[in-house]
């Protein structure tokens, strides 16, 4: 990591020499010699922290976003998937974690089943917000690392400890045009937590956070429903309910629900839902749930002669 | 005056690429036209290559960066042969093509890959990826060019989106093999008459599970000896066979 950062301060000789043996080299990535052993074929993950191959130009970032970023020239030629509403909230009976599942390119909706939840190991969460593969690839980085804290002290790493961990990790990239909006969310020692990760470097403890473009419109719902004594039911139809407004008011959001609960033995998964079929009929009969459409009945009960009004 | 050029590595070949799970086969194809602009390069320049006896890679996009790609991931593979004497797993593959992809993070290969092959449990499977390496299993997948044309009717065809089942029926739960190669036939005639950078030659990679009845592929391969390959390398294990078409050249 400490020769990403020489190589792109543009100030140092060392990094001069650096760069010069970089263009010299046909071949940017170094084959480790673990590579032939018994690690052989195995990806970069088993060997420390990757090797990354840089463009050898003066300033490789401003390459990247020429390249990448798809808001100030929607032309350009890769497109790194966006888009998104996640959510996640602490409440006496644990945290809820809720996203919805659309991945899209510019205005095309590249995928609508996206795991936006990354099961990092039985008792850890993440969300993803922002570059699919940045969040995709540290967050199992971070599973690893976890593990390894796990055989190394005896003990499961804090919700503390990991989000650090993580947010610690994407500050060292800072500028180098990573892209991450995350929630690492968990039960420990000290009970159900809820971290907020961002590649910024930022990193919050909370109650409540909802990252994304459909953001917005799931704390609306949100911050009218939470509150610390909801009962578990409540909780998990609060979250679907969030994703929904999102899906519904959001064009970068929708498709289906993933719906997650994390307890003190663990997180479970709850459920995929269908946005469109919340709209029309509801979750269906399950507890907590309104026994109607989230949005159409309500709006049209009583309005017509085909749906005439009671009484 | 001094001139500064910014440093502009990639270029756009077109093409479509398209993978298929079935419940104990998969189909990965792609065409076989390569072009920058509105000049045609080659009529025949393949996009979907054997890994190993139960996977294949396609892969679109930019195709200097796409054929360097395979042949690194083929030598991966290759060394994890001989370090463990057997073939990768499809899973372990996908993973792998993620930690490569992603290695070239801050100078990314423009490239779209689509990994088809047998999973261990012997299910067909399906794993698309993005330049950078976030990847996902799916049913079907389409890439490249014509992508907006093909996944719409993939998603209609495959996942039954937007029918309705008839009265007492139910849509099937996996599609048969020669539904689905009609499906993928059909998709790229049609990509054919609508994209002008998608035609010439349609390449379609068929994997088989190890366990599989090839009953109903026996009696497509003996109407079209001339048109399909065996590509298998070990006995007893997954079969690979390559069906080779002509799309329009014009």
């Amino acid at each position: 990591m400490n020769s990403l950062v020489q190589r792109f301060d543009t100030n140092n000789a060392l990094s001069e020499i650096k760069r010069t043996s970089a263009i010299i080299e046909e071949d940017g990535d170094n084959v480790s010699d673990l590579m032939w052993g018994s690690y052989g074929g195995f990806g970069n993950l088993a060997t420390g922290i990757p090797k990354f191959n840089i463009p050898a130009v003066p300033d490789p970032s401003a390459f990247l976003r020429l390249h990448t970023d798809d808001h100030t020239d929607p032309s350009c030629r890769i497109k790194i998937q966006h888009g998104t509403t996640t959510l996640a909230f602490r409440f006496k009976g644990g945290v809820i974690v809720a996203v919805d599942s659309r991945a899209t390119a510019g205005s095309y909706i590249a995928s609508g089943t996206v795991k936006k939840v990354i099961e990092i190991n039985p008792y850890l969460l993440g969300t993803m917000a922002g570059g699919a593969a940045d969040c995709q690839y540290w967050e199992t980085y971070l599973g690893i690392q976890c593990r390894l804290h796990e055989l190394r002290n005896k003990e499961r790493i804090s919700v503390a400890a990991a989000s650090k961990y993580l947010s610690n990790l994407v500050y060292s990239y800072k500028g180098m045009g990573l892209s991450m909006g995350t929630m690492i969310c968990g039960w420990d020692k000290t009970g159900p937590q809820v971290y907020y990760v961002d590649s910024d470097g930022t990193r919050l403890k909370g109650d409540l956070f909802s990252v994304g473009s459909g953001s917005t419109f799931a704390y609306g719902v949100l911050d009218q429903g939470h509150h610390w004594d909801l009962s578990d039911e409540d909780a998990q139809e609060l979250g679907r309910r969030s994703i929904y407004a999102a899906g519904h008011r959001d064009a970068f959001s929708g498709n289906t629900i993933n719906l997650y609960h994390v307890k003190e033995d663990g997180w479970k998964f709850i459920g995929n839902y269908d946005v469109s079929k919340m709209h029309y009929e509801g979750p269906g009969d399950i507890p907590g749930a309104p026994g109607h459409g989230y949005g159409y009945s309500i709006r049209t009960a009583g309005k017509s002669s085909a749906d005439p009004p009671t009484s | 005056m001094p001139q500064t050029r910014s440093f502009d590595p990639y270029t756009e070949n077109g093409g479509t690429i398209l993978a298929i799970a079935g419940q104990d086969f998969s189909v990965i194809a792609g065409d076989t036209r390569q072009s920058e602009g509105y000049s045609i390069q080659t009529r025949y320049a393949p996009k979907v290559f054997r890994l190993t006896d139960r996977a294949v890679l396609a892969v679109n996009g930019f195709a200097a960066d796409g054929n360097m790609f395979v042949k690194k991931v083929k030598q991966r593979l290759e060394w994890y042969r001989h370090a463990h004497a057997k073939d990768m797993p499809l899973r372990a593959i996908a993973r792998l093509i993620q930690t490569m992809l992603y290695a070239k993070r801050f100078f990314p290969y423009y490239v779209y890959n689509i990994l088809g092959g047998i999973e261990e449990d012997g299910t067909g499977a399906v794993y698309s990826f993005d330049p950078v390496g976030s990847y996902e299993r799916e049913a079907c997948r389409a890439a490249g060019a014509a992508q907006s044309l093909v996944q719409p009717f993939l998603d209609n065809q495959i996942y039954f989106k937007n029918q309705v089942p008839a009265p007492g029926t139910t849509h099937p739960a996996y599609l048969s093999l020669p539904d689905v190669l009609s499906i993928v036939i059909d998709s790229f005639t049609s990509a054919t008459e609508r994209h002008i950078e998608v035609g010439d030659g349609l390449e379609i990679y068929i994997v088989f599970a190890k366990t599989r009845d090839l009953q109903d592929f026996e009696t497509i391969r003996a109407k079209n000896v001339h048109l399909i390959q065996e590509l298998t390398v070990a006995e007893d294990g997954e079969r690979i066979f390559v069906l080779r078409r002509d799309l329009k050249k014009d």
